[in-house]
């Protein structure tokens, strides 16, 4: 086996040195009704050649799309040169940086992470990453429930739809409780949300630009009643976004936690993607998740340590602010690498013409016959679209003709059976979308 | 030596990045919309990026370099031809929303991978969706904890063993759970008095890893398992150490209900510099309903996923799985078959023994008894003859060109050094190891200052931790 260096010389000589005869005895504390006589059932070994052969197969399976589908995971462009360092195996066959002395690289880069959130976000702080983006928003759920002492957490139904899943099984396992708050006209309810803000109330979360590419207008007052309440408010962006919208800091958000994936990491089925999650730096101690800090050495030169690990499960267990041990370490490289790419220009280039082609593709398919912009409002990079027919047939119809999306909203909002989302990134040309306008207005002649 | 921060290299208009000209009419935000504070990021080209993290990587130390034990995360090799299958853009330009029709290569690969590990585990479903191994506890504690819902029964305790690992403990309060510690007995394992008295009706689980975190082979395992089913408790499985055991004995035919594995220990999938990582979860028939949303089945059709399970804990993530995670520990499983794992786990174990024994006289080893895939030394007897601790030791490793084993873990032992050395070591690299530690504790007795200031080799020496945590600084301001 390729992947063994151990020779049958090599075994013999060890188990003499052990004073054994064969490897079998080396089991010897397992019961003998749990000893297997032979290994699972399972194909033959396969060589490089046929590996590759296999997976050309699997590759078949799958189908090429131009990709106008968003809801979480968006299709922009990866500098090559993210790969080519993802790539050095000094980071990717790293763990954790526990020791210092030799994980300088992966540490320094999670401290340019953390500066690149917090600047993104403007909020004080940042963590080292969580696992996605609804695994981070239910860790700052927690978080709030932990600093406020409240047992209740109120969330727009214009979150992510499998955020706001993920937030009920996590607050769920604790005994805490989750709000749904309902929407106007695609964005949050503001009397509604009002109304449910009182004393009891942990947190409120928000996301914008949301599920349906509306920008929020409504936090500010959320935000003053909130504040009446000692209520926290935690929101939930698109970092893309942040290259030209308000940010989190700037719509007074306590606590800030979303997908990364966005910055530079494939969309591949659905991950490894990234979490990350960044607060006020009065929270700092409550945050969960592993922190890089910089110090200096013994000898005075600056460098870099995990830090604050008195939060974390290793040191505190039961009382730990998280169970989270791995997380994203190279999704985060990842994401430096592509924000130090881009620069301030750059990103608000690329959300420019996110925005740009979304507008453009919106008017163009709002005048299909029968076809209406769903939602009135300001939008980034999504739309929703009310189709005069059923959008799942929609949808199949322009898979079959190579085009992903838009997604059919009726999956996640029951009464939205006519209703897509679209999504155009900068990767998209104008070519494609007269191509999506296109395959769409042949489906609705056909 | 230090290498500047990015944001403190390049220059004012710099850009390592190209766009296509915009070929649509521009449009604007609301000014109530738009950011405000100008965005403070580099500005740099793509040599200097490029150049940058080359130069960061150089300060890190991967286990292509060398010799990585570092005991309970299974540092093995990690297969090249893995990462050029994950890197296909038939996989990574797949939407996770794509119609499922023409995403079947990626639905196959996951129904194919967990067939593989519930055949490799003996229990009778997976899911893969967790990122990592303390996200499957969570996952797989939740279906526990919905288990004693369904049956209307209120169980709000769970047992962890003193030398669990912490998430155990962390993830059992997350799902609300009171944790309460049982001993171990001298030879390292549960101390079955002990569980006796606290497995009571009260109690939804206890959690074991097997072999635990000292390496030792959980001897009453069968025991344990008649004790906790007895009284209407569940056997949770932290698959961190299958690597010992994988094709020699299955946690299901030990009596667990419910386990966890990690693809980035155990299948080969790199650990990444700290993640990504994956942990499916693997359950036996009676929670099966209970598996979050969606589930990976086959149809009439073909591959689908599954929303519609009534009974489900919903949803632990969003989409589907850490799926090039998945596709690699896929690759690695064909690539190995079953006698190969079988090997692997063989050779893994082999050489843990192989250099327990030759260790054992120069280092105390607490549990001397057969170990399985790694072993834990504990450095109390230089501590007590000339104030060297597993610390000092470990650092002076770095020096002869390795990676300490993992330190202080697990908390029942005293200057505990667990070692891990996996099958990818040869017999010499093993040996070069060992004259490395013999030469070590000579220094020890000889020269412990040499110790107490090592490493000598590194760009930085140890870094103060006291002032990091006392003084925060994160983020660059
Ligand atoms: C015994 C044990 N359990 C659980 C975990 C947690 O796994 P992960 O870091 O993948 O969350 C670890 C990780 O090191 C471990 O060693």
């Amino acid at each position: 086996m390729r992947y063994l260096p151990v020779t049958p010389e090599d075994r013999a000589e060890m188990l003499s040195r052990l004073g054994l005869d064969e490897v079998e005895q080396l089991y010897a504390d397992i019961p003998g009704e749990l000893r297997l006589k032979q290994g699972p059932h399972l194909p033959p070994a396969q060589s490089e050649t046929e590996l590759e052969r296999h997976f050309a197969e699997l590759a078949d399976a799958n189908r090429k799309q131009i990709c106008f589908m968003g809801g979480g995971a968006y299709d922009h462009y990866i500098p090559a040169h993210i790969g080519a360092i993802l790539g050095r195996s000094e980071f990717y066959t790293a763990y954790t940086p526990y020791q210092p002395e030799i994980s300088q690289g992966m540490l320094q880069s999670i401290y340019e992470y953390q500066t690149a959130i917090c600047r993104l976000t403007g909020l004080e702080v940042s963590n080292a990453s969580m696992y996605d983006g609804a695994g981070a928003l239910a860790e700052a759920a927690l978080m709030a429930c932990d600093i406020t002492g409240r047992g209740r957490v109120a969330v727009s139904a214009g979150v992510h739809p499998e955020y706001r899943q993920t937030l009920a099984t996590y607050l769920h396992g604790q005994g805490l409780e989750l709000q749904v708050l309902p929407l106007q006209n695609g964005h949050i309810d503001l009397q509604r949300a009002l109304a449910a803000t009182d004393d009891e109330l942990a947190a409120l979360v928000v996301q914008t630009p949301n599920f349906f590419g509306l920008l929020e207008e409504d936090i500010p007052a959320l935000r003053e009643k909130l504040s009446e309440h000692k209520a926290l408010l935690i929101i939930s962006s698109d970092p893309i976004s942040l290259g030209i919208c308000r940010t989190p800091a700037e719509w007074g958000a306590d606590i800030a936690a979303g997908e990364g994936q966005p910055l530079g990491l494939s969309l591949s089925f659905g991950g490894p993607y990234l979490g990350w999650l960044a607060c006020r730096s009065k929270y700092l101690r409550r945050m969960p998740g592993r922190i890089v800090g910089a110090t200096v050495d013994h000898d005075g030169r600056s460098c870099y340590v995990l830090t604050l690990q008195a939060r974390e499960q290793h040191i505190r267990r039961q009382r730990a602010s998280s169970n989270i041990c791995s997380n994203e370490a190279l999704m985060a490289l990842a994401a430096t690498i592509y924000l130090a790419s881009l620069g301030p220009q750059g990103l608000s280039r690329v959300a420019g013409q996110c925005l740009d082609k979304a507008v453009y593709a919106c008017e163009k398919l709002s005048t299909l016959p029968g076809c209406s912009r769903t939602f009135s409002g300001p939008f980034f990079r999504e739309f929703a679209l009310t189709l005069p027919g059923d959008a799942e047939e929609a949808f199949s119809w322009m898979a079959e003709h190579g085009i992903a999306g838009g997604l059919p909203l009726g999956r996640f909002y029951p009464g939205m059976k006519r209703e897509m989302l679209f999504c155009v990134t900068e990767k998209r040309s104008r070519k494609e979308i007269d191509m999506l306008s296109e395959v769409l207005a042949q489906w609705l002649r056909s | 030596m230090a290498e500047k921060l990015i944001f403190e290299k390049g220059s004012s208009g710099r850009s390592a990045f190209s766009l296509p000209e915009l070929d649509v009419p521009e449009t604007t935000l609301p000014e109530r919309l738009r950011r405000q504070e100008p965005l403070r990021l580099p500005e740099v080209s793509e040599p200097e990026v490029v150049r940058h993290y080359t130069n960061l990587s150089r300060l890190n130390y991967g286990l292509d370099q060398g010799f990585y034990p570092l005991g309970s995360c299974t540092m093995k090799y990690n297969p090249k031809i893995n990462e050029l299958l994950a890197a296909m853009p038939a996989f990574t330009g797949v939407h996770p929303y794509q119609q499922e029709k023409y995403a079947q290569g990626c639905l196959r690969l996951l129904y194919e991978l967990q067939d593989m590990l519930a055949g490799i585990t003996g229990m009778k479903a997976m899911t893969l969706q967790p990122a990592a191994g303390a996200h499957g506890e969570l996952t797989g504690m939740l279906m526990v904890k919905a288990y004693y819902e369904a049956l209307g029964q209120t169980r709000g305790r769970v047992i962890v063993p003193d030398s669990a690992h912490g998430t155990n403990p962390a993830t059992a309060a997350m799902c609300g759970f009171d944790v309460v510690e049982v001993a171990s007995n001298a030879r390292g394992g549960v101390d079955m008095v002990a569980l006796d008295k606290l497995m009571d009706d009260n109690t939804a689980a206890i959690m074991l890893t097997n072999p635990n975190t000292l390496g030792l082979f959980e001897e009453e395992i069968l025991d344990i398992a008649a004790l906790v089913h007895g009284r209407g408790g569940q056997l949770y499985y932290d698959g961190a150490n299958l690597n010992a055991i994988m094709g020699w004995a299955r946690p299901g035919d030990m009596g667990f209900d419910v386990i966890h594995l990690n693809l980035h220990k155990t299948f080969a999938t790199p650990h990444g510099g700290g993640g990504p990582g994956a942990g499916p979860v693997g359950v036996a028939e009676h929670l099966i309903p209970f598996l979050p949303v969606p589930v990976v089945v086959r149809g009439s059709e073909g591959y689908e996923l599954d929303y519609k399970r009534s009974q489900s804990i919903g949803r632990v993530r969003s989409f589907i799985c850490s799926f090039t995670v998945c596709l690699k520990a896929y690759a690695y499983i064909l690539s190995m078959s079953s006698d190969g794992l079988r090997q692997a786990a063989a050779d893994a174990v082999l050489n843990a023994n192989y250099l327990q024994e030759r260790l054992k006289e120069a280092y105390k080893l607490p549990y001397d008894r057969r170990c399985m895939h790694e072993f834990v030394l504990s450095a109390l007897r230089q501590k007590e003859e000339s104030g060297v601790r597993a610390i000092d030791i470990a650092k002076r490793l770095i020096d002869y060109g390795y990676h300490p084993p993992t330190m202080y873990f697990p908390l029942i032992v005293q200057e505990a050094l667990m070692i891990e050395p996996t099958e990818s070591e040869s017999l010499e690299g093993l040996n070069a190891f060992v004259e490395a530690l013999l030469k070590i504790a000579e220094e020890a007795e000889e020269n412990p200052d040499l110790l107490r200031a090592a490493p000598h080799v590194t760009p930085i020496s140890r870094p103060d931790e006291t002032q990091a945590a006392r003084q925060p600084n994160i983020c660059l301001d």
